[in-house]
């Protein structure tokens, strides 16, 4: 009997040994390398934008925040930026389509790192973020406004420190006050009567307000998180410490999430996206419009007069390759969406593009079953997770929020 | 009581087994991650041309638009000038093509051309296929790209 125990005793002692041999932490150094290139410490400095000569020139970064928060920026004066992109609730509104004038089909994106986005939109259709910011402000479900209203407004409100940024304001003496070629049609009908240089004039002005918002935008940014803490940690070879050491169940997550589960594929890099266009087989919503993502939004951003290419852009052409390489046709990009960064994602229900999911439970759930797209192929594929897998994989999602 | 003495052997006997196998297992490991031909430098399907492709800048960045130089040349070792060429591919183990358009924008002369707008979004195994028409006719490569 005691031989036996001594036996097992020995032979346990061996298995440990042996263990402890392979080292201590739970990672391979192919999974510590990936973990490190999550890391918010490996985010790069933001990029100057060539094609808004204004993106760092911190009194446009004012001007736009003002404008980003100011409700005047609407057809009625109830809707701003910020109606939909809430400051304390990380520029996003909880909601699973956004409500502006009217009951949008798409649900609002948080702002952190937008600045680095070489698309906007869930589905791209804008290819800077100063020509994005043009495109709810003439949207008739969110501020509904049109071009010559704001440009009155901005002389009204604002025309000096406008002109301290941007030069002297066109003479607007003229121009209707009301007139837009995407408004309603008679606004569309002013909009057409107008001669062409007074067309640019107001296009300008637009133009310019836009680049002032996307000036401000460019300083909302992610912050660190208990995942960042461990990652560094790991990479030093430091024992986590206090709220930064991992249960054994967030590990199992993150070990799924950059392997099993094959989560990071898409969701890489610091920001926990590939900033790309992927079919992931999300349902669409009863009652919404038809939605096909990225394969409509192809010939909207060719169209966009404010686009790289168009003739509002600062700087050269050197900074439209985005545009000018981008995927415009094949199977890939029907119902493809942008890969959503992660971070923070756990304190900001609903998800996917029209909040399709109301817990992270569901949307890992998605995962593990991959059901087939109703247009076009999923590119994800059925994980069959196990009740605990799935647990741990939202559990690690979670660190990426405290 | 001598037989402790075996068990303790087996027990050693043991683990020396296990060793041998972690041993042969990451022996083995770097040979299944070599996967794909990786050359950069090959001959066309038919053998028309020499094909070589190297990013322009020396290093891949994953993520980043970048251009590479796809260099022609003869099987007798003329440097290929005038060709057209297409740009396709993709990541054949996830089953979907680039995530970008990329382009032959220029001709830099001695048979190079440069290859704008790649983009690899993701590790793994990619797939670049080149369709080139020139004046010996006309001819196709892969090159495999692995991050
Ligand atoms: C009615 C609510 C609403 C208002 C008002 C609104 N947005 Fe949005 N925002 C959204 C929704 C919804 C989306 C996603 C829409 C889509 O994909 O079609 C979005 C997307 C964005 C994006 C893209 C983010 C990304 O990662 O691609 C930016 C940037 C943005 N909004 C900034 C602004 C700015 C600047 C304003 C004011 C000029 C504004 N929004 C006004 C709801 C709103
Ligand atoms: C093929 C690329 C791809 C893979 C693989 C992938 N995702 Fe996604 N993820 C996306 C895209 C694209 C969306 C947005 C889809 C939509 O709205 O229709 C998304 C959305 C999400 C969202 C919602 C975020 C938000 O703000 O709405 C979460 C959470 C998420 N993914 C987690 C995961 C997890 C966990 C895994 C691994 C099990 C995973 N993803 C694998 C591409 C991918």
């Amino acid at each position: 009997m005691s031989r036996l125990t001594s036996v097992a005793c020995l032979l346990a002692l061996a298995a440990l040994v042996l263990l402890g041999g392979c080292g201590e932490p739970q990672f391979s150094d192919a999974e510590k390398k990936t973990i490190a290139s999550l890391a918010l410490n490996t985010l790069p400095s933001l990029k100057p934008d060539t094609t808004n000569q204004y993106a760092d020139v911190p009194a446009a970064a004012a001007l736009g925040s003002t404008l980003f928060f100011d409700a005047g920026m609407s057809r009625d004066g109830t809707v701003s930026c910020s109606t939909c992109h809430k400051i304390d609730r990380q520029f996003q509104d909880d909601l699973p389509q956004a409500v502006g004038i009217g009951h949008t089909n798409r649900r609002t994106m948080p702002l952190a790192g937008v600045a680095r986005n070489p698309w906007f939109f869930w589905d791209g259709r804008r290819d800077s973020l100063w020509a994005q910011a043009l495109t709810p402000l003439e949207n008739p479900l969110e501020q509904a406004g049109n071009r010559a209203a704001f440009a009155h407004y901005i002389k009204k409100r604002f025309g000096e420190r406008y002109e301290r940024i941007f030069g002297r304001l066109p003479d607007l003496s003229t121009v209707p006050a009301n007139a837009s070629p995407l408004g309603s049609d008679a606004e569309k009908a002013v909009w057409n009567a107008m001669p062409a240089s007074q067309q640019d004039d107001v296009n300008r002005v637009y133009a310019n307000i836009g680049k002032a918002i996307a000036a401000f935008e460019r300083s909302i940014e992610p912050e660190q998180t208990r995942f960042d803490r461990f990652a560094i940690d790991l990479a030093t070879g430091a024992r986590p410490e206090g709220n930064a050491a991992f249960s054994p169940e967030e590990i199992l997550g993150l070990k799924l999430f950059i392997g099993k589960a094959n989560c990071v594929t898409c969701h890489n890099g610091p920001r926990f996206t590939d900033n790309a266009f992927h079919n992931t087989g999300v349902p669409p919503v009863d009652g919404l419009p038809p939605d096909r993502g990225r394969v409509d939004a192809v010939a909207q951003v060719e169209a966009d007069p404010f686009n790289c290419l168009g003739k509002f852009r600062d700087g050269d052409e050197s900074a439209c390759r985005e545009l000018r390489f981008m995927v415009k046709d094949g199977p890939q990009i029907m119902r493809a969406y942008k890969t959503p960064s992660l971070r923070a994602a756990a304190d900001r229900a609903p998800y996917m593009h029209a909040g399709q999911f109301a817990t992270l439970d569901e949307v890992v759930a998605h995962y593990s079953k991959a059901p087939p797209s109703v247009e076009g192929v999923s590119e994800v594929h059925p994980l069959d997770l196990s009740d605990r897998e799935r647990a741990a994989l939202v559990a690690f999602l979670k660190t990426l929020s405290d | 009581m001598a037989s402790i003495w075996r068990y303790i052997l087996a027990g050693l006997g043991l683990a020396a087994l296990l060793v041998g196998i972690v041993a042969v297992v990451y022996l083995t490991l770097p040979h299944s991650a070599s996967g794909p031909d990786r050359s950069r430098s090959k001959k066309t399907a038919n053998g028309l041309f020499v094909a070589s492709f190297e990013p322009e800048r020396g290093v891949i960045r994953q993520g980043e638009l970048q251009s590479w130089l796809l260099t022609l040349k003869t099987a007798a070792g003329a440097p290929v000038e005038g060709a057209a060429i297409t740009v396709s591919g993709g990541m054949p183990q996830h089953n979907h093509g680039l995530p970008t358009s990329p382009q032959a924008t220029d001709y830099l002369g001695e048979g190079r051309y440069r290859i704008d707008g790649v983009k690899f979004t993701m590790s793994g195994w990619w797939q670049l296929h080149f369709g080139i028409s020139a004046a010996a006719g006309s001819d196709s490569v892969v090159f495999n790209v692995v991050l």
